[in-house]
């Protein structure tokens, strides 16, 4: 069956949200379907980060309608909208580990409240585990994260994302602010994870490199709507000069 | 017309914040009582305030006691009133000088640290990623914070006291010549439980007012970096004018029920 006509895990409808007089999403939609890569271009302010926050409940949308596997998060109370989110794993821009911790204790911090979440839970120091070792960095067990380079608390972060197995991973910008050989890296740690976990991911970022090598279908998101949407080879070919602009390297 | 303005705007944005940090208040003593209690997190944020406030508090209390005893000795001389000595500085510390200084001492040490540690990890997205987690941030950040403060303080508060008296006994005992045991006897017959109750129960307050707006700049810090020294800068700022209006309160209403 084509991807297109299942049920999607995911699925935003007529978003809108403003600041005051700045309107930063004006009816944005997107379907995210079972295993899918979909990459979201745009220019920076064009509301790709609201557009996540609204998705995983830090900010409530305007109007419009955002459903995770059938339920709409944005009627959801709070204790139900806590247990939807261990279905979404969230890797932050700037990592955002928690700074007094060790990589341990930031990973450990989302299992204190869901442990009863995953099937045939081992224990936190396994789970810990396997989730470090799945980012090639079990040697940082005890280090704190200022401990870390940037590309390492990228990966640490990534795991904290993992570690509660979600069915959704949002990455926001996962690979600005890193040098191309750590950037590839984390690129290709991305689709590991997709392959290991089995996950839908939806990714931002500018990073052309990225959006060729990971994305099944690229929404292009300009002025708070969707632009352009389609794979990398339809888009970066087309007619249209502002959609190719977004793919000159 | 724009100086009008501009005084308008700022009463404007002084009151919502007034109101906003009620709404602060609000939600701490509803969530105070809601399950799961982060008892762990309670334990470590009583011990970084309270111990590690310890030393800076004794120093503190010391010199004041030393000071404050100095200053006073000649006046009490001149008027051949040094046996009131002990009577006097005893209760001036522990109704008043000590709680207040203890307190706008921890308002700098407390209520800027946690300023500049919630404000920062508002700005980097550490408690949006708490959130995310699926855990309450306001729970595990705020209301631990303030009530190891509520806790905290007035403990710190009568160590200060104790060993502002211990300072003001040396002072007695190398310039007047009085005995620690004498000195001691005079304060504790000076002492009674209307001086100790109010006195205590203020700093509950005080220690509240601390946690509060600490939490209450941090947490709803803005703008970056600077955002993160305004709130640090500005925890204590207002805290400080706080403890002055809760303490005028609290003797306002020490009087009415204790007559002192």
């Amino acid at each position: 069956m084509k991807k297109e006509n299942q049920k999607p895990v995911l699925e935003l409808k007529d978003i809108h949200k403003s600041f005051g007089k700045n309107h930063v999403l004006k009816g944005f939609s997107l379907k995210l379907h079972e295993g899918e890569n979909l990459v979201i271009m745009g220019k920076s302010g064009s509301g790709k980060s609201v557009m996540v926050k609204c998705i995983v409940g830090l900010i409530q949308p305007d109007s419009g309608s955002i459903t995770i596997k059938d339920q709409n998060i944005i009627t959801m109370g709070q204790k139900e909208l806590d247990f939807l989110r261990t279905e979404i794993g969230y890797l932050f821009q700037g990592s955002a580990l928690y700074d007094s911790m060790t990589v341990r204790e930031n990973l450990e911090f989302p299992l204190r409240r869901h442990k009863d979440k995953i099937e045939n839970f081992q224990g936190t120091d396994e789970a810990v585990k396997a989730a470090l070792e799945s980012v090639g960095l079990l040697h940082t067990l005890d280090l704190m994260p200022s401990e870390l380079s940037g590309g390492m608390q990228r990966r640490v972060a990534l795991a904290r994302a993992l570690i509660l197995k979600p069915k959704i991973i949002m990455y926001d910008e996962p690979t600005t602010g890193l040098d191309p050989i750590t950037a590839n890296e984390i690129i290709q740690l991305m689709r590991n994870i997709q392959i290991e976990y089995n996950t839908s991911s939806l990714i931002i970022t500018h990073d052309v490199d990225c959006a060729r090598v990971i994305s099944n279908r690229i929404i292009l998101l300009v002025d708070g709507i969707n632009y352009a949407e389609g794979t990398y080879e339809e888009l970066s070919n087309s007619s249209d000069p502002q959609t190719r602009a977004f793919f000159k390297n | 017309m724009s100086r009008s303005t501009s005084f308008l705007d700022r009463s404007k944005s002084f009151f919502a914040e007034i109101g906003d940090m009620t709404l602060f208040a609000g939600r701490f003593f509803r969530e105070l009582f809601s399950t799961p209690f982060e008892f762990k997190e309670l334990i470590r944020q009583c011990y970084n305030m309270g111990i590690r406030s310890l030393f800076l508090v004794m120093v503190t209390g010391f010199i004041l006691g030393l000071v404050f005893t100095l200053q006073s000795r000649p006046t009490l001389a001149d008027l051949g009133a040094e046996a009131w000595m002990p009577s006097m500085i005893s209760i001036s510390i522990v109704r008043e000088i000590g709680p207040v200084i203890i307190a706008l001492i921890c308002a700098g040490r407390i209520g800027s640290g946690i300023g500049a540690e919630l404000g920062s990890m508002r700005v980097t997205e550490q408690i949006d990623a708490m959130e995310v987690s699926g855990t309450n941030p306001f729970k595990y950040l705020v209301v631990t914070r303030i009530l190891a403060v509520t806790l905290m303080l007035p403990l710190l508060v009568i160590v200060g006291d104790a060993v502002a008296l211990i300072g003001s006994a040396i002072i007695e005992n190398l310039k007047g010549d009085v005995s620690y045991t004498l000195y001691f006897n005079k304060i504790f017959d000076a002492l009674s439980f209307s001086d100790l109750l109010p006195a205590t129960v203020k700093t509950v307050f005080f220690g509240f007012a601390i946690g509060l707006v600490g939490t209450y700049k941090g947490y709803n810090c803005a703008k970056g970096t600077v955002g993160v020294g305004e709130a640090s800068n500005s925890a204590v700022v207002y805290t400080s004018m706080l403890l002055f209006i809760i303490d005028f309160i609290a003797v306002f209403v020490s009087d009415i029920f204790f007559e002192i």
